[in-house]
């Protein structure tokens, strides 16, 4: 716990006292020609016709398209999931709908 | 250091993982958060609890928080702890000027906000928001109802200090000043509650409905009991597909063509949940809606209070 203490009063800290983590986003794809591209569907209603969409267009541009999906678009993605897209895909888009 | 001396519980107990940062909570920041949101001292054991409560996977405080609805965490505090906090579940409960009411649900708010990180434009993404967010919190008029307490109906012992957490709403009020009968109430209670973010919306969502003295009484009267009420209420809430389905009335929202289901229910079994409170004056009740329901969504949780 931080404290700010002088004489008189003693101040303290509301908050988490955290330092987000800075991460670096991985470069950009140079090409999408044989790129393991993952669409993640949150399970929204209509989140698979905007993604059918993008599948289209990224299959005709040479990426190698995988599919998942979130079980709920109310909560946070599986952590399983997450590492199992990261496994075996290099770029991920994660889209939603309505 | 006053407000610690409001709990038995160690000033460095880990009470909850708070999200959206998924942040472990002392018993000491929470109360710091409280004493920002003006609680006294013995408020503080239900605002652990509460907290506990919403840092469960059931009730899934981080999707209350991303999603572009307007609910938030409303409270609702059964045993005989209200009476000791002086807690109002009287005229005007869902309003200003009672200190308990209005800071448990705040100092909640609160700790979610610096503690969890959970900030408006943040992951916080509502589109509108609701007062209620600022702190929604009350306590049942347990002495004056007919019927049992909310906490009782979820899993709690009636006459125990517990704290209900509903992702709801803000409350939308319910006239009737003409049925003297339980079958006519039902059918107001219906028509108002069918309406409920969209009247061609079913199933997904789920509501806390606030009965006052006056329309509990009619349903009292005639010697029927709150599980009659809500399944009267929710026989009359089975609406036919040909109403629901998307394009019906000339509106394209709705339910899908393909669901073989010849009708539907508007709240799914056990999604309209009861609690008695407000004013004795008054031929009104109040519908608090929910949001996404379910293990798909959130849950409503019900905690035991701890000192």
């Amino acid at each position: 716990m931080s404290t700010t203490t002088d004489a008189a009063r003693v101040i303290l800290d509301p908050t988490a006292e955290r330092t987000p983590a800075v991460r670096e986003a991985v470069a950009r794809p140079s090409s999408l020609d044989g790129l393991d591209l993952a669409l993640l569907d949150i399970s929204k209603a209509r989140g698979d016709v905007f993604l059918n969409r993008l599948e289209e267009l990224f299959s005709e541009r040479g990426a190698k398209v995988k599919r998942y999906s979130k079980p709920t678009f109310t909560k946070p993605a599986p952590l399983d999931l997450r590492k199992e897209i990261a496994r075996e895909c290099s770029a991920v888009v994660e889209a939603l709908a309505d | 250091m006053a407000m610690l001396e409001g709990t038995s519980r160690a000033p460095d107990e880990i009470v909850a993982v708070v999200p959206p940062d998924l942040v472990e909570c002392t018993v000491e920041k929470v109360a710091i958060n409280a004493v920002m949101a003006g609680c006294r001292p013995d408020y503080l054991p239900v605002v652990l609890a509460a907290l506990e409560a919403v840092c469960t996977d059931e009730f899934n405080m981080h999707g209350l928080l991303a999603t572009t609805m307007s609910v938030g965490p409303v409270l609702v505090v059964n045993g005989p702890i209200r009476r000791s906090l002086g807690m109002n579940s009287d005229i005007n409960c869902f309003g200003q000027g009672n200190r308990a009411n209005a800071t448990i649900g705040r100092a909640l708010q609160l700790v979610i906000r610096n503690v969890g990180g959970g900030r408006p434009g943040g992951v916080d993404r509502a589109v509108f928001g609701n007062p209620g967010k600022l702190g929604f919190c009350f306590a049942e008029d347990e002495e004056g109802s007919p019927w049992g307490p909310l906490s009782a109906d979820l899993g709690g012992e009636a006459g125990r200090d517990a704290v209900t957490i509903f992702p709801g709403e803000g409350p939308r009020t319910i006239v009737d000043q003409l049925s003297r009968d339980p079958e006519s109430l039902s059918r107001t209670f219906a028509v108002n509650l069918r309406a409920l973010y969209h009247p061609k919306m079913v199933i997904a969502f789920d509501c806390l409905l606030a009965i006052s003295p006056e329309h509990s009484r009619v349903f009292s009267q005639a010697g029927w009991s709150k599980e009659q009420m809500v399944a009267r209420v929710c026989e009359l809430l089975q609406i036919p597909m040909e109403e629901l389905k998307r394009g019906a009335g000339g509106i394209a929202e709705g339910m899908p063509e393909n669901i073989p289901a010849p009708s539907l229910p508007k709240f799914k079994p056990g999604g309209l949940l009861v609690v008695h409170c407000g004013g004795s004056a008054g031929l009104f009740s109040a519908a608090i809606p929910g949001w996404v329901g379910g293990a798909v969504g959130s849950q409503p949780v019900t905690k035991e209070i701890r000192s």
